[in-house]
């Protein structure tokens, strides 16, 4: 009881973080600061602190920086966002990445007793997506989303609305063909039962109705749940690939023509039940191998990234504009932590760019007046202004998307198995059918028709069709519980062919904005106020690192300046000369061997050592894992920053493999070239200027800290705390490619088994009505069996 | 036996309304969100006046 009540006092009553020594009060709440705290009044003055009733701590931390809706009191960027208006009320739906709990659903849907004029809100918790209807004459979309905004949930608007689009694609009727195959089989099987059964004598009327009804149920099936495959089969054949579907499509045509023929002529009941059946469980598995992701996307683009608007600044005054509207030669504002959409220069304002997402540089930049500030930095500090020099789609990083790595149509990388094989087992099926056609031919005609449909018949790879689908779906949920998520089935037999993997350092392997600095100097103030007004002088990373340390201090005067590329400093500062460099450097005092995974700065001042700054990358857990691979895969490191941490990375790849100070061009040249001398590569990357190199990849991997925030456009999107899990990752899908092997191997026995009835030309509709449903109930079983016992093996379930 | 023929056409006519509703629901939206409907289920709804106690 205790326990709870000190916890009460520590940790914010909105968000459960920590609070810090001074924290604020209300209610007898604590709060971890002023923006939870406001959360908090507005719920409670609106009477809806239920919302803390069904999860403890329920909000999210209040403390970042304020944005700016302005924007959305723009006409042009209204009629994009919202999904339906007129006189009376408007629609809109937004993404709300921190929608999290029971909690966001209740309170997010009582936001009617905050503010009347909304009339109701609905919540898709998969999908973190809101649907308001709000009074078009009491509220403006600006008053909405700044409400939203002020309870904590802040919709992300993008240019590029990822979400809607993926609904839109999904619209291809699956679940409608499914659920038609799905009635006729049944209806089917009922049907048939009493042939199996054996119908007496006297009953033959039965037999004749039951057979017209049957092959009334086949139509639909047919017409409607089949044409996928017709289709398939047949833009395949016109570019002169033999795909699986083509067997599939010509097992469905036959079964249809003698269920009709054999009906119809009163010669038997035909195969009503195995066609049916033959669509459902084919239906079904393309179902089953399509895996939805409702919140992630993995086609974002540089358009996602950017802000729907900037400020523009015309005749002293600024409104604002969309991203498109932006012109060459428009002055643009820019505030703290908002993104540089376009190549300009910067005219007014200090300008501390953050390039870490763009270029990989750990650390801000400053820019001068008149120089080119290049689009996708984020600035740190106060509000600067630029004039634009390209627009956005032609400016530096953007240009990155008119390559033609993104241009082509996105076509499998590498073929997968049941794409390869599915060719020769169509060829061997034709020539057996074929075949025994022509053995029966000289002797008897009824049979050897009989005998080539036969083959088509119980050859129909439906099994074959199942078990990649089935095995890569269950490995695909292995992954997502281990927070790696694919973007297809397919991409898992490309995470088993992998022979060499890239990877990206800021992001990546580093935690990015993660740095540490730790001070082992014995120095009076105004001493640091000279190392500081020396490192503030110079761009060099380090000594940017060490101002932030420092801080707050007055720059002093510098006599002389003298840097010396990448070993030092030596400065002049009234009468004081001072030193700031490598050990080898300073060469005044012998030092300690120092370890590898640090970098250190080493200070002395009129020749008297001073101490040294130890400057630490946060590497991931995961590179020891990542080291682990070298003895498999060809590591190698790929990284737009300066090459300061070689050293520490050496344990890691060998020196030869680190590559430095790329450009997102390079990066994409750099895979290429691998490709074209024979490697599958992998590329493991976060940014945006690995956006070119993860699409040119056989495999893209972007690593995020949290797979609600922008990720570049890849083929899978791994959390980063599971980057120790890679090798595991690469092992299992080895392990599923393999269970898709075994699998293809039974189903293939179940085909020998029923083409020794089918050659003879004596096969009844009993075995294949027994087969067909057998063997695909063998390869689900054992696909997802094996696949489970897999992953357990490897500890990933 | 031919009563067999009338509850053929009778189960086949069910089953078609079974059918239609699964495409009327579809259709209808009813399949979009399958989580948020049994999280909303949970929620209370609340009482008329605000509790004076408390």
């Amino acid at each position: 009881m205790k326990q709870a009540e000190i916890d009460q006092q520590t940790t914010c009553y909105h968000c459960g973080n920590d609070c810090a020594d001074e924290h604020i009060e209300q209610d007898e709440k604590v709060f971890c600061c002023n923006g939870c705290r406001e959360v908090y009044s507005i719920l409670s003055q609106n009477g809806l602190c239920s919302y803390y009733a069904y999860n403890e701590h329920p909000g999210v931390s209040q403390e970042k920086a304020a944005k700016r809706f302005n924007y959305l009191k723009e006409p042009s960027i209204i009629s994009e966002l919202i999904d339906y208006s007129d006189e009376k009320f408007t629609i809109v739906t937004f993404y709300i990445p921190d929608i999290h709990c029971s909690s966001c659903i209740w309170l997010l849907e009582h936001l009617n007793k905050i503010n009347p004029a909304i009339y109701n809100t609905r919540v898709d918790f998969l999908r973190k997506q809101v649907n308001i209807r709000y009074d078009t004459q009491l509220i403006t979309l600006y008053e909405v989303v700044g409400l939203l905004d002020k309870i904590g949930y802040e919709p992300l608007i993008s240019l590029q609305d990822v979400v809607k689009k993926q609904a839109l694609d999904k619209k291809d009727n699956l679940v409608k063909k499914i659920a038609v195959a799905g009635f006729c089989f049944g209806n089917v099987m009922l049907l048939s039962f009493p042939e199996y059964l054996g119908i007496s004598v006297y009953e033959q009327s039965f037999r004749q109705f039951f057979g017209w009804l049957n092959l009334a149920f086949c139509l639909p099936v047919l017409f409607y749940s089949s044409t996928g495959y017709f289709k398939s089969a047949w833009t395949n054949l016109k570019n002169k690939v033999l795909n699986i579907d083509f067997p599939l499509a010509l097992g469905i045509a036959v079964l249809f023509v003698r269920t009709a023929i054999e009906i119809l002529t009163r010669t038997g009941p035909g195969f009503a039940d195995t066609l049916c059946g033959l669509v459902f469980f084919l239906s079904v598995g393309k179902f089953v191998q399509r895996k939805t992701y409702y919140h992630l996307s993995f086609e974002r683009d540089y358009r996602s990234f950017f802000p729907v608007a900037v400020q523009l600044i015309e005749d002293e005054t600024e409104r604002p504009v969309p991203l498109s509207d932006i012109q060459v030669g428009q002055r643009i504002m820019i505030r703290n932590n908002e993104i540089i959409p376009a190549d300009a220069i910067l005219l007014k304002g200090d300008a501390r760019v953050d390039f870490s997402f763009v270029t990989g540089e750990s650390v801000p930049v400053n820019k001068i007046l008149g120089e080119v500030v290049y689009a996708g930095g984020r600035q740190t500090g106060e509000a600067i202004e630029l004039e634009v020099v390209k627009p956005v789609s032609q400016s530096y990083l953007t240009s990155l998307w008119n390559n033609e790595a993104f241009t082509r149509p996105q076509e499998n990388k590498t073929k997968t198995f049941s794409e390869k094989v599915s060719k020769y087992f169509t060829i061997a099926l034709l020539i057996i059918a074929f075949g025994s056609f022509f053995i029966w031919f000289p002797f008897d005609l009824p049979r050897a028709i009989s005998a080539f449909t036969a083959v088509l018949i119980i050859a129909c790879p439906c099994a074959l069709a199942l078990s990649t689908p089935f095995t890569m779906s269950a490995a695909l949920s292995i992954f997502d519980k281990n927070f790696f998520y694919l973007k297809n089935t397919t991409v898992v037999e490309q995470l088993a062919h992998i022979d060499t993997i890239v990877l990206d350092k800021t992001g990546t392997i580093t935690i990015s904005g993660d740095t540490a600095v730790s001070a082992y100097i014995t120095a009076t103030d105004t001493e640091k106020q000279m190392i500081y007004s020396v490192c503030a002088n110079s761009t060099h990373p380090l000594s940017r690192l060490i101002c932030q340390y420092l801080n707050n201090y007055i720059k002093l005067n510098i006599n002389s300046y003298y840097e010396v590329p990448g070993r030092g400093i030596t400065a002049d500062i009234g009468g004081h000369f001072i030193k700031v460099g490598s050990a080898k450097f300073i060469d005044t005092i012998q030092l300690e061997a120092t370890s590898a995974q640090k970098t250190e700065v080493h200070i002395s001042i009129d020749e008297k050592y001073i101490g040294y700054f130890s400057i630490q990358q946060h590497y991931r857990d995961g590179i020891k894992s990542v080291q682990s691979l070298s003895s498999g895969y060809r590591l190698y490191l790929l990284s737009g920053d300066h090459g300061h941490e070689r050293e520490a990375l050496s344990s890691v790849f060998s020196m030869e493999d680190m590559y430095f100070e790329r450009t997102p061009q390079e990066k994409l040249d750099f895979i290429k070239q691998l490709q074209q001398n024979g490697h599958k590569v992998m590329m493991i990357g976060d940014g945006l200027n690995d956006a070119g190199a993860l699409k040119q990849s056989d495999l893209g991997i972007a690593i995020t800290d949290n797979v609600n925030n922008f990720s570049p456009g890849s083929d899978a999107i791994l959390d980063g705390r599971s980057l120790k899990k890679l090798p595991i990752f690469l092992k299992f899908s080895k392990d599923a490619l393999r269970v898709v092997y075994i699998s293809f191997c039974i189903s293939l026995t179940y085909n020998v088994v029923g083409l020794s009835y089918a050659v003879s030309g004596k096969l009844s509709p009993l075995i294949a009505a027994i087969l067909m449903p057998l063997s695909t109930f063998t390869i689900i079983s054992f696909t997802s069996l094996a696949t489970h016992l897999a992953a357990k093996k490897r500890k990933l379930i | 036996m031919s009563i067999i023929y009338f509850l053929i056409g009778c189960s086949v006519l069910l089953a078609l309304v079974f059918l239609g509703a699964f495409f009327w629901a579809q259709r209808n939206g009813q399949h979009d969100d399958l989580y948020t409907p049994s999280v909303r289920i949970l929620l209370d709804d609340e009482p008329e006046e605000t509790d004076p106690k408390k």
